[in-house]
């Protein structure tokens, strides 16, 4: 059997963003109805898998599905204050990869 | 019948648009132009040093095509943010190049200045009055963070904007206010419904953003009693449900509700519909008043940086670049402290290997060797002597560190000589927290005067 396919596989586009400087955001935009589906029912889109993909607490994470535009989109607390010390992407415009390499069938380490 | 309609060139004051962009918008009937001039992602340097980040030809570019055309036909421009962070000095700078372009246009123009930066001094009080809770994730706020703080700024909304409107202002100068209340103000001191008026405002805060051609010009927001209209300003560019609708998504951590300082906008019953291939319909957008609350936005300074960047090719140290910097990391830090004192808590000091994991760190997903790696040493100090300091200490350890088993000193490829770059000081966002008006009263400040010929 071949391995289930990842976010980005499916995703017109994945993106990520700063939404002010204490969160990030990340947004799947799906082309048809069908993608939307297996993306929005993916085991892999739950808290449980997202919190430790992004060693955030899986309690912070606030999972959107919007069936209307396809979208399914992911926020959560930044790790690092923008700009901070610990920072290393101003906009948070990076961080979209961990969730397009994820695959759909992933389940909570 | 309550009805206005907003012209939004662009996203940012300074991006740029076409002359021929606001001429379309005059041409649809626009009541007002309104454009936002900065907010907090650029960072905490541009609020913590009340610097912009746009020169001064851009700003004036754009307000120049604004207030030429706005004047000639009697409408009102209106600015927030200025200066990218919104202080009392960005302000005074926009303001500057208003009265410069009204000169040299050889007009004269009531030019409202409404501040909205605070000082500790001011919120210190209210904070001992209760008067000022966090946002997640934020904990509390005590006054030795208020206090670590360069400038503070208060978001603006839509109401001083209305107050100065009504005071026969043909250019608002806004320091910090929400990206929506700059166009959000017109329609609401027109009777326009609260719903409708700051979702068209959500809509429209970034110019072309929610157009099928994001970088093909602004758009025109026409709000009334039951609902909006979104209209692209180019004759290229399209609106369709699905651009509009996908707006509100962006740089938004809730795609359904968006919280301003006097209530909250829920746009889930919103309802998208294509007047034909280039316009957009929006209603059942809705708003709740609720106490009056002020977001603040803090920057202080964390310590000062210096850098030094050395390029890697070389195969075997590639295979093993993650021993490589820790290795480096750890001896800096050990002649940093025999040699100069200096303990972790007075240098930070970090190797961030561009080209293998400085982007994602310890959640990137790539494993293999990287092909080459920008490394970069970081030290962060007290003071811009002591952070240079600590980079030229490390020079010849960042230029020759060997891998623990290397039996000869490789030479990596310096980006510069000298070595040492100095970053100045390193600034952070401090403030996550609102400040609730029945403690802090009105903390806006509005002047208006006559500039020009």
């Amino acid at each position: 059997m071949s391995p289930a396919p990842t976010v980005g596989e499916l995703a017109h586009l994945v993106r990520s963003k700063n939404a002010g400087p204490f969160w990030q955001t990340l947004d799947v935009f799906l082309d048809d109805d069908a993608s939307y589906r297996a993306v929005a029912e993916a085991p892999a889109i739950d808290p449980a898998v997202i919190g430790p993909l992004y060693r955030v607490d899986p309690a912070s994470v606030r999972i959107f599905r919007l069936p209307s535009i396809r979208v399914v989109k992911i926020s959560f607390p930044r790790r690092a204050t923008q700009g901070g010390i610990a920072d290393r992407d101003m906009h948070a415009g990076q961080q979209h990869v961990p969730l397009a390499r994820l695959r759909l069938d992933a389940t909570a380490p | 019948m309550a009805d206005a309609k907003v012209l939004v060139p662009a996203g940012m004051l300074g991006a740029g648009f076409t002359e021929q962009s606001i001429r379309n918008g005059i041409a649809l009937g626009a009541d007002a132009i309104a454009i936002d001039g900065g907010s907090t992602d650029s960072g905490p340097y541009y609020l913590g040093s009340a610097s912009p980040k746009m020169p001064p030809e851009a700003i004036a570019a754009d307000l120049r095509l604004m207030i030429v055309h706005g004047m000639a036909a009697g409408i009102p421009v209106i600015v927030g943010s200025a200066g990218t962070s919104g202080t009392d000095a960005g302000v005074d700078w926009v303001a500057g190049i208003v009265e410069q372009i009204a000169a040299e246009e050889g007009l004269v123009l009531r030019l409202a200045r409404i501040y909205s930066e605070l000082s500790a001094d001011v919120l210190g009080p209210v904070l001992d009055a209760g008067g000022i809770r966090p946002l997640p994730p934020a904990g509390d706020l005590t006054r030795a963070t208020l206090d670590r703080c360069e400038h503070i700024v208060g978001l603006l909304g839509a109401e001083p904007f209305g107050a100065a409107l009504e005071a026969g202002a043909d250019v608002i100068v806004a320091g910090r206010a929400t990206d929506t209340a700059v166009i959000a103000a017109y329609p609401l001191l027109h009777g326009c419904p609260p719903g409708p008026s700051w979702h068209a405002a959500k809509t429209a805060e970034c110019g072309g953003q929610c157009t099928t051609n994001p970088r093909g010009g602004g758009v025109l927001v026409a709000i009334d009693d039951d609902g909006f209209t979104v209209v692209p300003l180019e004759d290229d560019s399209a609106c369709t449900p699905m651009s509009v609708a996908a707006h509100m998504i962006y740089e938004n951590a809730d795609p359904n509700v968006m919280r301003e300082p006097s209530g909250t906008l829920d746009v889930t019953d919103a309802r998208y519909e294509a007047l034909d291939h280039r316009r957009v319909r929006v209603t059942g957008s809705t708003f709740t008043p609720q106490p009056y609350t002020t977001k603040l936005e803090g920057s202080g300074i964390v310590g000062y940086q210096s850098i030094a960047l050395a390029g890697i090719k070389d195969e075997e140290v590639l295979a093993d670049i993650g021993t490589w910097a820790d290795s480096l990391r750890d001896y800096v830090a050990f002649k940093a402290e025999d040699l100069l004192g200096l303990t972790a808590d007075e240098a930070h000091i970090e190797v961030r290997c561009y080209g293998w994991n400085a982007v994602l760190g310890d959640i990137d997903p790539d494993t293999g060797p990287p092909r080459e790696v920008g490394a970069v040493l970081i030290v962060t100090a007290a003071d811009p002597a002591t952070a240079t300091k600590g980079v030229t200490l490390a020079n010849p350890y960042l230029l020759h560190m060997p891998l623990p088993d290397m039996d000869h000193l490789p030479s990596f490829a310096f980006l510069s000589s000298p070595a040492e770059i100095p970053r100045g000081p390193l600034y952070e966002f401090l403030l996550q927290h609102v400040v609730a008006a029945e403690q802090a009263g009105n903390l806006a400040r509005t002047e208006i005067t006559e500039v020009g010929r």
